[in-house]
């Protein structure tokens, strides 16, 4: 493996958790329903992972019970905000809030103790394409997942009926209701996807990133992915590319460092967080575009009317 | 306790008899400690919290703690402290650099509880008093190492913020390094965090893939030891005993041992007699404890415990000229040894490191 592959998957593995988390809230979003509990559902999902992996001495079940775990926390979220009509913004900041106190109880005894790593599969035939065959197709499972759910995720939304009316009650949750959708259901299940996608991305963090537990270890990675979601305008793809530049500017920053070049570290540390907002910036010059894109009832509750 | 006083001096005073020198203590201390990482992170605020609860073994039921863990550096900082100063705590630790402006100011409004703040050089108030090790002659042993087991004569160094504790560090392990090998090379990449376990594994990787063979670090997590690990490099364990993520990987690691300090600090407020004081403890007070050496030959392990008996019995100091700084400018001549007060400051290289840091 030469440096500039050893560098690309790098940057592939630090993206990984970004995308997948921030495809779920994607998805989450255009049903109309805002969480901000991604970091919350993330570390559920990483200390969950980890512990299952330990106790049953399978990476692979650790992933699973980490993607359920993401998802039975967002439950709590759905039933708060969707069945009680509970505030979405202040539900969403209380699983994060309550994900990252609960998962340092859970993982107390796990401190400490080296973790398993999910192993890659090799992907015959391809794996042998000179350059990027090793990088695309001898990779971890939950990578080949993330790029299968933005393309998933894009047909869903675009190509689908159900995604269509996914869309439609994100746009207009009253709207939608009168035409005999069901809203509170179908945002159930949007709300349910985003779960398993954080929790996914933190089993990602847990058992591939960093095959370890330690408290806190999301370390924001959740609030990145929410940013990614406006970044992306809504869009899987631009998700795709959002996820991919943030890692990329990342990466770059601490070659660049390690290179001695003497550009100030703190101006390098900032760069990621730098590009993303020129990069929001040019999206936005095109108001009407953002306008289209953004679910117009995103955040607001949900009463049927009687 | 002013009041206390008040009162008891009132009741010598009537009584007439004498008051012994343990009337100012009390029975029972409240100590409160906050942390920058969580106590969860197996390096830097784990082992402040395993001193915790040293002292509570200690002390049992005359001590009462509580801490805050994960409060961020800055304003957040001082309210923490605040509300700790407020809730009953007879002495209060900051742990983490980033509270020394916080900690002096809300000791400013609570005179009689005693603040303690780690790594710190501020102590503006009666009532505050600042602690560190002198974990740089841990470094020292790190770089003689590093030099002797390096294949390709290059170190990576992963720096948290370009604060003088963490710039002592570098230059006593360069200058450990270049005592072996006067051509060794370290380069450094600042991850200006103290804890974030991705980005310290991606800056591992990129000190690897840019050539490094030995990992060293000044942030609080455990995910270098394991990239090193995972690549077939070796590494050093930071804060805490790592041997556990890199059985094949850790040569040694600084271990923090704040425990002995905190229970004299404790029992000094127990006692009435604490008072303002820097305390910089280092191998000889046993605040700075090197665990074992692993995965080196006998030669270089013989010598590394020599270098650590002979700066723990202070025959040996880590700044000892000649040293030239990174600009060419001579900073100690001949002979000459540092001190504290230049070391606490420390805000240049010393010749031969691969960085330049941002003044």
């Amino acid at each position: 493996m030469d440096m500039t592959q050893a560098i690309i998957l790098t940057i592939m593995t630090a993206a990984t958790p970004l995308l997948l988390a921030a495809i779920g809230e994607l998805v989450v979003e255009r049903s109309g329903v805002l969480n901000l509990g991604v970091e919350g559902m993330m570390v559920m999902g990483a200390v969950t992972a980890f512990a299952v992996a330990q106790l049953t001495g399978s990476a692979g079940l650790g992933a699973i019970a980490g993607l359920l775990a993401g998802m039975v926390f967002s439950v709590l979220f759905g039933f708060l905000t969707l069945t009680l009509v509970a505030n979405q913004v202040a539900t969403g900041l209380a699983l994060t809030i309550l994900g990252l106190g609960l998962s340092g109880m859970i993982g107390e005894s796990f401190i400490g103790l080296p973790g398993l790593k999910l192993a890659t599969i090799e992907i015959p035939l391809l794996s042998d394409i000179p350059f990027f065959g090793r990088l695309l197709f001898d990779q971890d499972p939950i990578f080949y997942t993330s790029i299968v759910a933005v393309v998933g995720v894009n047909w869903f939304l675009f190509k689908s009926r159900a995604g269509l009316r996914l869309r439609a009650i994100g746009d207009s949750h009253s709207s939608a209701h009168a035409l005999g959708v069901k809203v509170v259901r179908a945002r159930y299940l949007a709300v349910m996807f985003g779960g398993a996608c954080a929790g996914l991305a933190g089993a990602h963090l847990s058992i591939v990133y960093t095959p370890q537990w330690v408290e806190n270890m999301t370390a924001g990675r959740g609030w990145i992915a929410l940013a990614l979601v406006v970044f992306a305008s809504w869009r899987p793809s631009r998700a795709l590319a959002g996820a991919y530049l943030f890692g990329a500017v990342s990466i770059g920053q601490l070659h660049a460092q390690a290179l001695g070049l003497g550009i100030s570290s703190q101006f390098l540390s900032a760069l990621p967080y730098l590009a993303t907002i020129a990069v929001l910036v040019i999206i936005s010059l095109n108001r009407r575009m953002t306008l289209i894109n953004t679910p117009a009832s995103l955040g607001k509750s949900f009463v049927p009317e009687r | 306790m002013k009041k206390t006083f008040f009162l008891l001096a009132a009741a010598t005073a009537l009584a007439g008899i004498a008051v012994p020198a343990s009337a100012q203590g009390m029975d029972k201390v409240k100590a409160c400690f906050i942390y920058v990482g969580p106590v969860g992170d197996f390096g830097w605020s784990y082992q402040h919290d395993q001193g915790r609860q040293y002292v509570v073994e200690q002390l049992g039921d005359k001590i009462e703690t509580a801490y805050l863990e994960s409060v961020p550096e800055g304003a957040d900082a001082e309210r923490a402290i605040e509300r700790f100063a407020r809730s009953g705590c007879n002495i209060i630790f900051t742990t983490s650099f980033g509270y020394m402006d916080q900690t002096n100011k809300v000791a400013k409004d609570f005179p009689d509880v005693k603040f303690e703040h780690a790594t710190g050089y501020k102590r503006e108030h009666p009532n505050v008093a600042t602690y560190d090790s002198r974990f740089y002659e841990g470094r020292y042993v790190l770089g003689q190492i590093a030099a002797k087991m390096s294949k390709v004569g290059t170190a990576g160094y992963i720096g948290s913020f370009p604060i003088p504790e963490v710039i002592q560090g570098i230059n006593s392990f360069m200058l450990g390094a270049q005592s072996i090998d006067p051509d060794f090379k370290v380069k450094v990449i600042w991850s200006n965090t103290w804890f974030d376990p991705g980005k310290e594994a991606d800056a591992a990787k990129a000190l690897l893939d840019q050539g490094a063979d030995i990992l060293t670090q000044h942030t609080d997590s455990t995910a270098p030891m394991q990239v090193a690990a995972e690549r077939g490099a070796l590494a050093f364990g930071q804060a805490s005993n790592m041997y556990n993520f890199g059985k094949e990987t850790q040569l040694t690691a600084i271990v923090d041992e704040w425990g002995p300090y905190y229970l004299e600090r404790i029992s000094a407020v127990l006692d009435g007699t604490w008072e303002q004081s820097a305390t910089w403890g280092g191998m000889a007070d046993g605040h700075v404890v090197m665990a074992d050496y692993t995965n080196m030959p006998d030669d270089v392990k013989a010598m590394a415990e020599e270098t650590e008996a002979s700066i723990t019995s202070g025959e040996f100091h880590p700044f000892t000229g000649p040293i030239t700084k990174q600009d060419g400018s001579e900073w100690l001549a001949e002979g000459e040894v540092a001190d504290d007060g230049a070391l606490s400051g420390m805000n240049f290289y010393v010749k031969g490191i691969d960085d330049q840091l941002q003044q």
